[in-house]
């Protein structure tokens, strides 16, 4: 059972979001990063489980510059057993998803995991086109993953409904919560982490097909009307003649 | 040269999203002199696919065969790049919803088409640039992505720029694209009976660790019936099993854009308010005056969840029984 699992560097979720360069640069001062929480928190610890489980290797890959290595280490320590850094600037999902394939092309994984969206574009991309790109079949969102034989079967919670599916692997997939929980690196992991490679290998030519013209900040609230606790009637009628929502 | 739409039908009825994106493509559509052109995937009677004229479409592919009832996303991906082929078109429009997620980055690759994913606003096309808002930071930040390629593929958030209706007729054709056969097989399905799914719903009622415990949920699963409203819960509380994981909102959770976003009991985490701050109108019930939700909030009520909550049912009983 071999299974790649892609990673992404997002900044922390508590971190505040601003600008440089004209409104065109992400301001990265200060900023803390961490390996985005659906990479980590689903895909990769599923993907541990499922190896611990069933034996195999557990590879994770980034897009990103050498100061990546710090969140790579952080999937090390979680307990990932080799990491591969394409030596680029994630220019966009499409990049990002051509270098991957690239790679996944050269090695046979039996499972491409992903994370259901990064936090910091929100695009949820990059699964659906690395299984194009190397011609596997795309299961999004999965939130619950088990693998019997070459069988994976999958639980896939849309529209107020879950569907039951199985399919034979390889497979890439989107993982979304409820497929596994948090795992806090220890300190053996950690240790262990610092030693482990990280096979750095250089670009594919491969040309972005979007960019950000500009980012801007979204419009300010306009502030909170304090109702009285003991008056709600007052509140559904401004929810009904002002906000008019119900 | 039509602009193309991924529109699906579930249980005989056009979803939504459906609409709203004929809508959207119309837009696109006329700043580019050209007309619209829908897939619709799924059975449904011919006036309710012949009601989608009304929101602009010009022409309806209709694929109802047997590979189309249900969302495959192969097939269905195979099907709308023989639609655009067909249709030589240049822009595709989807939904931001889970099939437009499978299924767009799929037709990005393999058409080498530039593609914006939860496009919140209209497009501005100037010749071969076409340029989009979207939500970014989940939702602290707006980026505008420019697309330069041939073909560009734009997937928008439902709920965004809504639906027009501009009383139009539609010419429906049966559209029976060969698509290949998967290797997913579907074992079974299992309805969440009588709610109302959380990422579509229009009025959210959502509860934290306010509520001090699962046995205290009745009072917010009858404001949400009362409503017609979908129920949800912050992290903490999905976390330690209260309530069930498709319920949690956030930035890790389920990202929602109701019309109306109720918190009851919810301090307003940052990673909380990242998954429901594109709601048109927020209240927060929370003892705590310090509570970081009131300042995303449009109305907000200080007070204790067991008392408030309770008398907000009351009032929205009252409400709906005047209405009656």
């Amino acid at each position: 059972m071999n299974i790649l699992v892609c990673i992404s560097k997002v900044p922390d979720t508590t971190t505040k979001i601003s600008f440089t360069d004209n409104n065109t640069k992400f301001n990265t001062a200060g900023v803390q990063y961490i390996v985005n929480p659906s990479d980590e928190w689903y895909a990769l610890v599923r993907g541990l489980e499922l190896k611990e489980a069933l034996g195999g290797s557990v590879t994770i890959i980034t897009v990103g510059l050498a100061e990546d290595d710090a969140i790579i280490r952080k999937a090390l320590a979680i307990g990932a057993d080799e990491a591969v850094r394409v030596n680029a600037d994630p220019a966009d999902s499409y990049f990002v998803a051509a270098q991957i394939a690239a790679y996944a092309k050269t090695k046979n994984f039996d499972l491409i995991l992903t994370g259901k969206e990064t936090i910091d574009h929100n695009n949820a991309e990059v699964g659906g086109m690395i299984a194009e790109m190397v011609g596997m079949e795309f299961v999004s969102p999965v939130n619950k993953l088990d693998v019997n034989g070459n069988v994976a079967r999958m639980e896939s919670e849309v529209g107020g409904a879950t569907f039951v599916l199985e399919a034979e692997l390889p497979l890439v997939i989107s993982a979304a919560k409820g497929m596994a929980d948090q795992r806090i690196p220890n300190m053996r992991g950690i240790m262990a982490a610092r030693t482990k490679p990280i096979n750095v290998v250089e670009p594919q030519g491969v040309q972005p097909l979007v960019k950000v013209a500009a980012f801007e900040m979204p419009p300010a609230k306009a502030g909170v009307k304090m109702i009285d606790p003991e008056n709600m009637d007052e509140l559904v009628q401004l929810l009904h003649n002002e906000a008019k929502v119900i | 040269m039509s602009v193309l739409v991924y529109v699906e039908a579930v249980g005989g009825k056009i979803k939504k999203a459906g609409f709203e994106g004929v809508s959207y493509g119309k837009q696109a559509a006329n700043q580019m002199g050209t007309g619209v052109t829908a897939v619709l995937f799924g059975a449904a009677d011919a006036a309710e696919v012949a009601s989608l004229g009304n929101y602009g479409a010009t022409k309806v592919l209709h694929a109802s065969g047997d590979a189309f009832n249900t969302f495959e996303s192969n097939a269905f991906a195979d099907a709308m790049s023989a639609a655009a082929e067909k249709e030589g078109s240049t822009l595709l429009i989807f939904p931001f919803d889970n099939s437009g997620r499978a299924l767009a980055p799929r037709l990005s690759a393999r058409m080498g088409a530039g593609l914006v994913s939860g496009a919140t606003a209209y497009p501005e096309i100037s010749g071969n640039t076409l340029k989009v808002k979207k939500n970014v930071f989940s939702g602290k930040a707006i980026a505008q992505v420019e697309i330069a390629t041939d073909k560009k593929i734009i997937s928008f958030t439902p709920n965004s720029t809504g639906i027009q209706e501009v009383g139009g007729s539609a010419a429906v054709e049966a559209f029976s694209p060969a698509v290949k056969s998967s290797k997913i097989k579907l074992v079974e399905v299992q309805k969440q009976e009588g709610e109302i799914p959380l990422p579509e719903a229009e009025l959210v009622v959502s509860a934290g660790r306010g509520m001090k415990g699962p046995e205290h949920w009745g009072v917010i699963e009858e404001m949400a019936k009362v409503l017609g409203a979908a129920t949800a819960c912050s992290r903490p509380v999905a976390d330690i099993g209260w309530r069930p994981h498709h319920e949690h909102v956030g930035q890790t959770g389920i990202t929602v854009r109701p019309n109306l976003y109720i918190a009851i009991g919810i301090s307003g985490a940052i990673q909380h308010l990242a998954g429901v701050n594109q709601s048109k109108t927020i209240v927060v019930i929370n003892k705590d005056p310090e509570a970081p939700f009131f300042k995303a909030a449009d109305y907000g009520v200080i007070g204790d969840a067991f008392d408030v909550a309770p008398r907000l049912l009351e009032a929205f009983k009252k409400f709906k029984a005047n209405q009656n």
